[in-house]
């Protein structure tokens, strides 16, 4: 029987391979894919809580985590539409005016 | 049960296998493809956890929606090469930037694996009862409407701001007064249209 500890170390290994996208990739579209990985794997440790204490709040809470997510998407995904009709480039470096 | 156990590790796997992957691909459809692939164990999980109704809606709004919007971006801008141009080279800044990352991203393991070693909740098996028996539509639906309502109707207006921010953002009038490129380094989009010797670029354009 696959206890609590089980689904956290996966949980925990999900999030640092998301956590590694972000900073090693350096192409815009994979960074935000990465950071599904990782509010993934919240909603992973969030169901196992929830499974673990025997309460639906662990469910309720990946509703709105998913949500966000498809806000944080569309938010991301169109800003990444804008930076690409300027520059012509996904690569993050490509973005440096932004510095001022 | 061990056929449970089993599924945890079948599920695990693809999920751990697919995300590496995603990671690892350069060309970003293949990634999103894989990610799904990866939604798709992690539902498989909920399962396990006795949260099907999540598990649907993983599929559904995840795989289905939230993905599919990925892959319409990919594909709408066509660049899955932008990749090449990174594995190329890139500025002694971004390797710092990089080195500086996988370094943060270890710390992050090493330290979640730490403060699980230090829980006492080691090999904790679920409860059975209430824990095992899953919490069904209605109820979740009565909770989400009572305890969250707040919250809920706060959500609401997130993705109504997430609308009009998206639309503003991504709108055409922004593009119709594009002010020139003021940094040289970066082409400008007409001069990288379609000539077939800029197809297989030798060195990134920010490099020089």
């Amino acid at each position: 029987m696959a206890g609590l500890i089980h689904y956290l170390v996966l949980s925990g290994v999900l999030f640092a391979i998301g956590m590694m996208g972000v900073f090693l990739r350096r192409n815009v579209i994979t960074m935000l894919l990465s950071i599904e990985v990782m509010l993934n794997a919240v909603n992973l440790t969030f169901i196992a809580f929830g499974r673990f204490l025997g309460s639906p709040d662990g469910q309720i809470i990946v509703f709105f985590v998913i949500t966000v997510a498809a806000a944080e998407a569309a938010v991301g995904l169109a800003i990444v539409i804008a930076l690409f009709r300027h520059t012509e480039s996904l690569n993050p470096d490509a973005f440096r005016e932004l510095k001022g | 049960m061990a056929s449970d156990l089993i599924l945890f590790y079948a599920f695990g796997a693809i999920a751990v296998a697919a995300t590496l992957l995603v990671i690892a691909q350069s060309n970003p459809i293949y990634s999103v493809l894989l990610l799904i692939a990866s939604f798709m164990a992690l539902a498989g999980l909920y399962v396990l956890l006795d949260a099907p109704f999540v598990a649907v809606t993983q599929i559904i709004v995840y795989a289905g929606a939230i993905m599919v919007l990925f892959l319409f971006v990919v594909m709408l801008l066509n660049a899955p090469r932008e990749d090449a141009l990174e594995a190329s080279g890139s500025t002694e800044e971004s390797t710092g930037a990089r080195a500086l990352g996988l370094v943060l991203a270890m710390a992050m393991a090493i330290e979640l694996v730490w403060a699980l070693n230090r829980t006492r909740i080691l090999g904790f098996a679920f409860p059975e009862g209430r824990g095992g028996t899953s919490w069904s539509v209605a109820e979740l639906g009565r909770i989400l409407f009572g305890n969250y309502a707040f919250a809920f109707e706060a959500t609401s207006i997130l993705i109504l701001i997430a609308m009009v921010g998206a639309i503003t953002l991504a709108g055409r009038h922004l593009t119709e007064k594009r002010i020139p490129n003021p940094d040289p380094r970066i082409p400008s989009p007409e001069s990288r249209i379609p000539s077939p010797e800029s197809r297989i670029p030798s060195r990134s354009p920010w490099q020089a």
